[in-house]
């Protein structure tokens, strides 16, 4: 079995990066938004655990890190689901589109 | 020297008073305020009169010349080492003796106002504001420096333009301590531009060392005041004129005076405690204070008799000719504060020269008295009658006996008859005047003779002339409170002229003879008798003589009636002229430059805010858009630009 480099996974958590980004500003729906933070989020946590097996491979600090940024994730995607339902019923939608009265 | 720290307590009760009243008056002391202001008073004349006793017959007298003490000093406003502005109090005859005269008349004015005043709605406030009044005052005549007199001298202003405005729902009220307020206000610009000049000649604000450096020849400072000159005139007496206009403006001196008749609007008992007897004589009293320095400046002098003497002159014509009982008071007392002008501008310093400081005092001290007696008998009448006007009146010796006995005294003392106390005062001050200047003397003597006549025409008027027609049902003369004054005041102007003043107030501290002289007295007392008995034959009896005499000279008694188109004339100056050519232009240069340029940066940044503010769009991603364009811009720079 073919070991991947540090390059390949690299590669990997930027694309998934950008994916991310690219859905957060394409999509409308709020949970697909949500959804693209959450791949924003895990391609940083490819690379903490990258850089720790390679860099440092006799510390632990990326995967404290990881565990982390995990258990932080799914307090932030509860919080954002918590909104998203607000949302819903004030305004009977979760498209972003339709919730901007807060402008000049 | 023993403790007199209490002095302090004489301005500062009556300030509790205007504090306590003023802001728990109208809730807590509807009804008690009166009594609270008199009593605390009360106790300040106590005072006063105390220290007046301890300073001329106790500790006062150092070699048999009276000293100037400062007994209270307190450092203020520090500027920087050697320059600040102090607060404290100066013991000298003058300002004892105006100590008593304030609190006296003060004292009279307060406890004749708790009947006077009685169910006025603004009772409390009234209290409130003669205790800023007795406050600014008292504080006024105890400064020991320029500065510490210009701020008091400000506060009197005040307290006056409150008072002639108290009846704040009556326009002629309203417009009358406007003009009061801004006309003294425009004189007070001279003061403080003297007060500026004299200091910076003597290097300091406090009285005694002014007067001490700006007196003796050998000093650099008064070497320099005296050489540097401006448009023909020596920097110290410029500073001396305009201390002197300040002064002229605050006493009501032609032709600053116009305020005076118009401050009539005000209660009654408040123009003979501040329009007669007290704050319209602090002009005299600052050129009394300064006295030493004015003495070095003939021209300065010069310049308060002749300023003085015709006051004094053309208001005795004009209370000729009015019929207001009130404006006439207002133009005799405008009449004899030229008196004491011109009293203090034919004096010299020291000794026997003195007189005319003297008698200037004196007849202020005299002229309180018995003015104030005459306002408060005219507020009785008027109380009675309802009206100012003296063709309303007449007959009235029945109705009011107490009132007509004390206004007959205050009557013949301010005609300077024999044995009254105008009588001693108005002998002095003609003596300094013939003794220095004999075109004043004569003028002098004409007004003593005019006072006697327009003063007597007021009186047949209210108590003779014609039977009373009276309906008015209350009590006659109003309570005990309104009859105590009156009857106070009248042995006060009775007897006050026997008082050896000169052996108190002279201008260096030394004592000075009182010398009546048996012939000199006979011009102006025949005089005074003529004045009184032309009012009688005119007055007595209701007749058509003053008719006639006013037809046959009509465009005179025009122009006299209408106060000689002074009043006109300032109305021309500033709504012709000013307004015109300087106002509008002001105005114009106001509206279109200055506010112009403020409307310029503000419809400047109107027009961009509404540019840019469409990148507040309210899209959540279009916001996430610009932080990551912004990060990715921020990462650029630090890893390419800015290594």
């Amino acid at each position: 079995m073919i070991q991947p480099g540090l390059y390949q996974i690299l590669f990997i958590s930027t694309a998934l990066f950008f994916i991310g980004i690219y859905g957060f500003f394409t999509r409308r729906n709020l949970i697909t938004i949500l959804m693209s933070v959450e791949l924003v989020l895990n391609s940083v946590n490819l690379n903490f655990i990258a850089f720790n097996k390679y860099l440092w491979p006799n510390r632990l600090d990326g995967v404290f890190f990881t565990i982390f940024i995990i258990a932080i994730a799914a307090a932030e995607a509860a919080t954002a689901i918590a909104i998203i339902i607000n949302l819903y019923r004030s305004h009977q939608s979760i498209d972003v589109e339709n919730a901007e009265e807060m402008k000049y | 020297m023993p403790n007199v720290t209490y002095i302090t307590l004489i301005p500062l009760l009556p300030m509790a008073g205007f504090i306590m009243l003023g802001i728990f008056g109208r809730k807590y002391f509807k009804n008690t305020s009166g009594i609270i202001g008199t009593v605390l008073l009360l106790i300040s004349t106590m005072l006063a009169i105390h220290t007046a006793y301890g300073y001329f017959f106790e500790y006062g007298k150092l070699d048999g010349i009276y000293q100037k003490m400062i007994p209270l000093h307190y450092t203020w406003l520090e500027f920087s080492k050697g320059v600040s502005i102090d607060m404290g109090i100066i013991l000298d005859p003058i300002s004892v003796m105006m100590l008593v005269v304030v609190t006296f008349v003060s004292l009279m004015v307060h406890i004749y106002s708790l009947s006077y005043m009685k169910g006025e709605e603004r009772f409390p406030t009234y209290y409130a504001f003669l205790g800023l009044f007795s406050f600014s005052m008292l504080g006024l005549v105890l400064s020991s420096n320029i500065f510490q007199i210009y701020i008091f001298w400000e506060l009197v202003g005040v307290s006056s333009f409150l008072l002639i405005g108290y009846y704040y729902n009556k326009p002629n009220a309203v417009a009358a301590c406007k003009k009061a307020f801004i006309v003294t206000r425009f004189a007070d610009v001279g003061f403080l531009i003297g007060i500026l000049i004299l200091s910076f000649y003597a290097g300091t604000l406090d009285f005694n060392l002014l007067i001490q450096k700006l007196t003796s020849p050998e000093a650099s400072e008064f070497k320099n005041a005296v050489t540097t000159s401006f448009l023909g005139l020596s920097g110290l007496t410029w500073g001396l004129i305009l201390v002197f206009i300040g002064g002229a403006g605050k006493s009501a001196m032609f032709p600053l005076h116009i305020w005076l008749p118009d401050a009539m609007e005000g209660p009654t008992p408040v123009s003979a405690l501040i329009h007669a007897a007290t704050m319209v004589v602090a002009g005299v009293f600052l050129v009394a204070r300064l006295f030493p320095v004015f003495s070095m400046s003939t021209t300065a002098l010069n310049l308060i008799s002749y300023v003085g003497i015709i006051s004094a002159l053309i208001a005795a014509i004009i209370a000729c000719t009015q019929t207001d009982i009130k404006r006439i008071l207002a133009f005799s007392t405008m009449s004899q504060i030229g008196f004491m002008m011109f009293a203090l501008g034919v004096s010299g310093f020291g000794g026997e020269n003195g007189i005319g400081f003297t008698a200037s005092l004196f007849h202020l001290f005299t002229h309180a008295l018995f003015k104030a007696l005459l306002f408060l008998c005219a507020g009785t009448v008027i109380h009675y009658i309802h009206s100012n006007e003296v063709k309303d009146m007449g007959g009235l010796r029945k109705y009011l006996p107490i009132t007509h006995i004390s206004f007959l005294i205050a009557c013949l003392s301010i005609a300077g008859i024999p044995p009254f106390s105008g009588f001693f005062s108005k002998e002095e001050i003609l003596l300094a005047a013939f003794q220095h200047n004999i075109i004043i003397y004569f003028a002098a003597l004409i007004t003593s003779g005019l006072t006697a006549f327009y003063i007597f025409r007021l009186y047949f008027h209210i108590f003779w002339n014609k039977p009373a027609i009276v309906k008015s049902d209350h009590k006659r003369e109003g309570g005990l409170s309104m009859i105590l004054p009156l009857i106070l005041l009248s042995i006060g102007a009775a007897v006050a002229g026997f008082i050896p003043f000169g052996h108190f107030v002279s201008s260096d501290g030394s004592t000075l003879e009182n010398t009546l002289h048996i012939e000199f007295s006979i011009a102006p007392v025949i005089l005074g008798l003529t004045g009184i008995f032309a009012a009688m034959w005119l007055y007595l009896k209701q007749n058509n003589r003053p008719q006639k005499i006013a037809a046959s000279m009509s465009v005179l008694y025009n122009i006299v009636y209408r106060k000689f188109y002074i009043d006109e004339l300032y109305l021309f100056v500033t709504k012709k002229i000013l307004f015109k050519l300087v106002g509008r232009p002001a105005a114009w240069f106001d509206k279109n430059i200055v506010d112009g340029l403020v409307n310029l940066t503000g419809n400047a940044t109107e027009y961009i805010s509404n540019k840019i503010k469409v990148v507040q769009s309210g899209k959540v991603q279009q916001y996430a858009m610009y932080f990551l364009f912004g990060i990715i811009g921020l990462a650029v720079l630090f890893i390419y630009i800015w290594k």
